[in-house]
């Protein structure tokens, strides 16, 4: 968090210069997916099936869906801890305003994100406060917000939410889909669009990108409210598949996922730098980690502390190079 | 982060400066005094000596948790693990009651303590974020204490006859034991801070761990201790809630390191580090204390409206900080 931490511009390397440890931290997060997918191939019954692959396809879609939200926010060296209360906020206001309509509900529970990610965006960019302590109040006030608004477990019954949570065009599901535009549009953003170059400008040094001009304020802004706007998609999506919304449950302890696979993924929490491709891998692997460990019914303690080391060890992997340059 | 208001920048400032200061530093006192002159006003029950004494028993084990907290932050880290290490002290400290009164105390000691210290030494020397480093150690401690609880099935009950249930239950002139363990440590936290290297050595790192390390001090042992001691201080405030309900309930703390934060930062200590004070601390465990106990004494009010409430309250502070911060430098 201190200056220090922030990496001078990545030097631009020919492909055969490059070293083992840089190869590692840009490519571990695939070696590690493939790894995790041949070990299941061969240890774990009944995994290579088209209902596997599917099941776990629809569960990754929220964390996915938020880690990209997330990878923005990291790539600006910021962070939101508000994800999982603004996923609980726009499930429980559909049970609220479905009577108007699956677009309204869906509209007002996608908007309620935005001003979130809005008040979020104000508060870090335009006040100065740091991501961390403006977003975990955001995630205090936003987790009693959502259980006002929604109370106890309301079920969801509208068709068009149902439909949306449940169904599926050739086979693939409709938030799989969803999710894999979501990744499209992200990924357009920070490779192709003058926001993206933004972003990545004020994440590698942000009094720099100030002198020269750059809007820094409204690309902050942008950045928050963008995944303010993605975690309340989760939400809305994550209700409509369970078909329920549960205020206190919904989107709990999703920022740390989302955060750990954004980190694997390659992402250095110091900013400047967002990786899709990567991120993506972070999630698949985080949610491959968790199916691999209740596959063989390993009990949720042992299943912990795995994750706790498997955390730490891919993040020390990642820092490997920039510890080996001090 | 070049916004950190180091001391000796704001000492020979304007009136106006010095006042905003004041302001940044005892803000969180003021709304406590507001909040505690409005609640006794409009409710009878409110400034009583039993309700009274009841949020400072309350807050006990929050604030001794805080405690840990403010010397991790003020060293510019953080500490999520808090929440799971104070229930596994708690489990921990319930499971050796069963083995003896100083089972009961050290078991839970020694592993919170080793938690921390295991967190400092990778944090400081291998040099990983403190931010994921403490996020793993959330999940380690919440697994470690799934682990001795079979899943979370087994709540340990501190034998009936165990002279552990007194640490936490006992009273000396009428307050309860773990206020008086509060009020001691927050006295040697701030001697420590104030009057030894070690506190000026903290506060050096915090501000700029560059400068500091270049100027020979002891930068990564100084973090350490740092967490070494949030470590502990988690696991001390487990025991006494365990002494305090005589049982190792599995499924508290969770959401406690974000609870412990916000008092810290509400009693005026920087998140980037380099300042603060226990004192503030302590305040901002109050004020949060006893804005649930006024939420408890309307009644009408759901206790979700707590948590609208402490976060509002926790943007508002962090927002007239940066505006005072903003107003000293001028």
């Amino acid at each position: 968090m201190s200056d220090g931490t922030i990496a001078p511009p990545e030097p631009r390397t020919r492909r055969g210069l490059r070293t083992d440890a840089d190869w590692i931290r840009r490519n571990g997060v695939y070696v590690a997916l493939a790894l995790l997918v041949l070990i299941n191939v061969a240890v774990t019954d009944n995994f290579v099936s088209e209902n596997t692959l599917r099941l776990q396809l629809i569960q990754v879609t929220p964390v996915l869906i938020v880690a990209l939200g997330m990878a923005l926010v990291i790539g600006t060296e910021g962070i939101d801890l508000s994800v999982g209360a603004v996923m609980a906020i726009a499930a429980s206001l559909i049970p609220l305003y479905i009577g108007y309509g699956t677009g309204v509900a869906v509209g007002i529970a996608v908007l309620a994100g935005a001003i979130s990610g809005a008040v979020a965006g104000i508060l870090v960019g335009r006040i100065g406060v740091q991501p961390i302590i403006a977003t975990l109040g955001i995630m205090v006030a936003g987790r009693g917000l959502a259980n006002l608004f929604g109370g106890e477990i309301k079920s969801i019954r509208d068709p068009g939410v149902v439909a949306l949570g449940s169904g599926s065009v050739l086979g693939i599901p409709y938030v799989v889909l969803i999710a894999a535009a979501v990744a499209a549009l992200v990924w357009f953003l920070v490779r192709r669009s003058t926001y993206g170059r933004q972003l990545v400008a004020i994440g590698g040094n942000k009094r720099a990108a100030e002198l020269a001009g750059l809007p820094v304020r409204r690309v902050l802004v942008t950045t928050y409210v963008l995944c303010g706007l993605l975690a309340a998609l989760a939400g809305v999506l994550l209700a409509a598949r369970s078909q329920a919304s549960d205020p206190t449950k919904v989107g709990l302890l999703v920022e740390l996922s989302a955060i750990t696979a954004v980190v694997i993924g390659g992402t250095p929490l110091s900013g400047g730098q967002v990786r899709i491709a990567g991120t993506i891998a972070g999630a698949l692997l985080m949610q491959l980690i968790t199916a691999t460990l209740i596959f063989h019914d390993i009990p949720d303690s042992t299943a912990q502390i795995a994750q706790a080391v498997i955390v730490v060890a891919a993040v020390y992997v990642q820092l490997g190079r920039r510890r080996a340059r001090r | 982060m070049t916004t950190t208001v180091s001391r000796e920048e704001s000492a020979p400032a304007s009136p106006r400066a010095r006042l905003a200061r004041l302001a940044q530093r005892q803000g969180a006192l003021v709304i406590l005094a507001a909040v505690v002159l409005a609640a006794t006003f409009s409710f009878d029950t409110f400034g009583t000596t039993g309700n009274l004494s009841n949020i400072a028993l309350q807050a006990s084990f929050l604030a001794v948790v805080a405690l840990g907290m403010t010397f991790v932050i003020m060293s510019g880290g953080i500490d999520l693990s808090v929440g799971s290490v104070f229930a596994l002290g708690g489990v921990l400290a319930a499971w050796g009651a069963g083995h003896g009164t100083w089972a009961a105390i050290l078991l839970p000691l020694g592993v919170c303590g080793l938690i921390g210290l295991v967190q400092g030494l990778v944090i400081a020397r291998g040099g990983l974020p403190a931010f994921i480093v403490t996020l793993a150690g959330l999940l380690f401690a919440r697994g470690l204490l799934l682990l001795i609880s079979d899943e979370g099935a087994t709540t340990y009950k501190v034998p009936p006859d165990s002279a552990f249930r007194e640490l936490a239950q006992g009273e000396l002139l009428g307050i309860g034991y773990p206020v008086w363990f509060v009020l001691v440590a927050f006295a040697l936290g701030g001697l420590v801070l104030h009057r030894t290297s070690y506190g000026a050595t903290v506060l050096a790192v915090g501000g700029q761990e560059d400068a500091a390390e270049l100027m020979g001090l002891p930068v990564a042992r100084t973090k350490v201790i740092a967490y070494t001691v949030s470590g502990l201080l988690a696991g001390l405030g487990g025991l006494l809630m365990a002494s305090y309900t005589s049982s190792g309930v599995t499924v508290l703390g969770v959401g406690m390191e974000l609870e412990v934060i916000s008092a810290v930062v509400l009693g005026g200590t920087l998140l980037t580090g380099g300042a603060g004070t226990v004192l503030g601390t302590l305040v901002g465990v109050l004020l949060l204390q006893v804005i649930k106990n006024v939420i408890n004494q309307v009644g009408s009010l759901n206790s979700n409206w707590q948590a609208v409430i402490s976060g509002t309250i926790l943007l508002v502070v962090v927002t007239i900080q940066r505006w005072l911060a903003t107003v000293q430098r001028r």
